[in-house]
């Protein structure tokens, strides 16, 4: 199979880049100054990514909102113009299919930002449920994300009145006489912004930014660090088919409207589940991880009790830079799920002390009204 | 571009090994290996004294991203670890060939290093992918 591209391609090319396949896309692993490198620099200045293998889909015609509600658990009556919504795709036994930023562009007009491994089969199921709405995929957009400390005075110089957008919010500008669409938002844990560009002027936009100096590119490997010292799930590792919102800590996503007593409670695809596991807790629970040693403890490595009984499973890990130390998170039984519990991950092998522990490990830095 | 040296034979799974004048054997990753990785953030070292197998997994490398193995070039004992890397394991990103060295070993038969690749062949094996 084929890997796609995306239009920035050639700017990872000439910036040194080393390329992986991703979700079907050639992209930026990392670029010379490496993970570590990329990783401080997005906490400290500011960092330019290449998100564009995302899908950006638009849903419009009349009912929009109240369809959209039947297959996502959150508010978009509420929901304003510009205002955009972590929202998950939910299954009829409460999983997550997909977790996805949802906005609204009019009054029957709605953007989703989805998973790229997710795309096409979210489009899919999107299209069956909502036979009477327009869905259109728009595969010629590309998605910049320009995120840390100095994105917004970077984009303040570029698009007036940027600041003025708070976490969530979006809208409408132009950098260097391209038309753009900006997001006040991230996978970084940190203040920034995420850009919707066409593909002909993606370059163009990329480099206007990197023309900063405090802007660099960041890739794949330190996207995945960052998010992870903010605690933010990925999809596929911390949230699958088979976990639910509630299971996850994600309670909070689902809109008060939509939560037991709500105005509309419930009625989303999956709902009784999600109810009942409100109502009656959980029996596992996603948690962040210590790592008492200096050895990373990854993704798929098992977590066992005091007499060796596995108890849950590690979904997300690796070294966090800016902790300096390796950081993991993943389900455990909910008896285990307790700040401070001592439990066991499985390496090589061996059994690595580790503790749970509150999440995020870096703060957020988001800039809310 | 990778570096590589004239006095150190080499594995096709991207170790060196150093013959040194007392007889025994330095062991490290190559500089082509190291890149590869990206930052290095921990090392687990094998025991002094351990026996090691040609072929046989004897340290892993943490890098970032992933776990790797490294594997033994050659059969023999474990005489010596370099604890500096334990300290600070970006020592190999910074110094693959010198500081960056894994363990220094005894082989069970010094006329197996002839079975490595030389310089030249293992510039070929990188460069040819």
């Amino acid at each position: 199979m084929s890997l796609n591209r995306t239009a920035l391609y050639p700017l990872h090319e000439s910036a040194g880049a080393k390329m992986v396949p991703f979700a079907g896309y050639e992209m930026p692993l990392q670029y010379p100054t490496g993970i570590v490198w990329e990783h401080n620099h997005c906490r400290q200045s500011a960092g330019l990514f290449d998100v564009s293998h995302m899908g950006q889909v638009s849903i419009s015609g009349t009912g929009a909102a109240s369809d959209l509600e039947a297959l996502m658990p959150v508010d978009l009556q509420a929901l304003q113009v510009g205002q955009h919504c972590y929202a998950l795709l939910t299954n009829s036994e409460g999983g997550v299919i997909d977790d996805l930023i949802i906005t609204r562009r009019g009054a029957d007009d709605f953007m989703l930002v989805l998973n790229a491994a997710c795309k096409l089969s979210d489009i899919e199921y999107l299209r069956q449920c909502l036979p009477n709405l327009c869905i259109r995929y728009d595969s010629h957009l590309c998605l910049l994300a320009l995120q840390g400390p100095c994105a917004v005075d970077v984009l303040a110089a570029e698009i007036e009145g940027i600041q003025d957008l708070v976490f969530m919010q979006g809208r409408e500008g132009t950098i260097g006489d391209v038309p753009c669409y900006v997001a006040r938002c991230g996978y970084t844990g940190e203040d920034g912004f995420e850009i919707t560009v066409a593909d002909q002027h993606a370059c163009l936009v990329a480099q206007r930014l990197l023309a900063h100096h405090t802007v660099e590119w960041v890739g794949l490997g330190a996207r995945d660090s960052l998010r992870l010292e903010a605690g933010l799930c990925l999809h596929g590792q911390d949230l699958t088919a088979d976990t639910t919102p509630i299971e996850a800590g994600l309670g909070w996503s689902i809109s008060r409207a939509r939560r037991a007593g709500g105005t509309r409670e419930g009625g989303y695809v999956g709902s009784e589940k999600i109810l009942q596991q409100q109502r009656d807790g959980v029996d596992r629970r996603r948690v962040g991880f210590m790592i008492e040693e200096k050895a990373p403890v990854r993704h798929g490595a098992v977590i066992i009790d005091p007499d060796g009984k596995q108890v849950g499973e590690v979904t997300s890990g690796g070294f966090g830079p800016s902790k300096n130390t390796p950081v993991a998170m993943g389900y455990v039984a909910t008896a285990w799920s307790n700040e401070g519990t001592r439990l066991h991950a499985v390496v090589r092998g061996k059994p690595r002390a580790i503790r749970v522990t509150a999440m995020p490990w870096v703060a957020h830095r988001y800039v809310r009204n | 571009m990778s570096e590589f040296r004239a006095d150190l034979k080499y594995s096709e799974s991207h170790e060196w090994v150093k013959l040194e004048a007392d007889g025994s054997v330095l062991v490290g990753i190559t500089d082509h290996a190291q890149d590869a990785l990206g930052d290095v953030v921990y090392i687990e070292l094998p025991d002094v004294g351990d026996d090691m197998e040609a072929g046989a997994e004897v340290a892993v490398i943490e890098s970032v991203k992933a776990a790797s193995d490294v594997y033994a070039p050659i059969s023999g004992e474990v005489l010596e670890t370099n604890q500096a890397l334990q300290e600070d394991p970006g020592i190999l990103n910074r110094s693959p060939y010198d500081m960056g060295w894994f363990m220094r070993i005894r082989p069970n038969d010094p006329s197996s290093l002839e079975d490595l690749l030389d310089e030249t062949a293992y510039r070929v094996l990188v460069e040819e992918g």
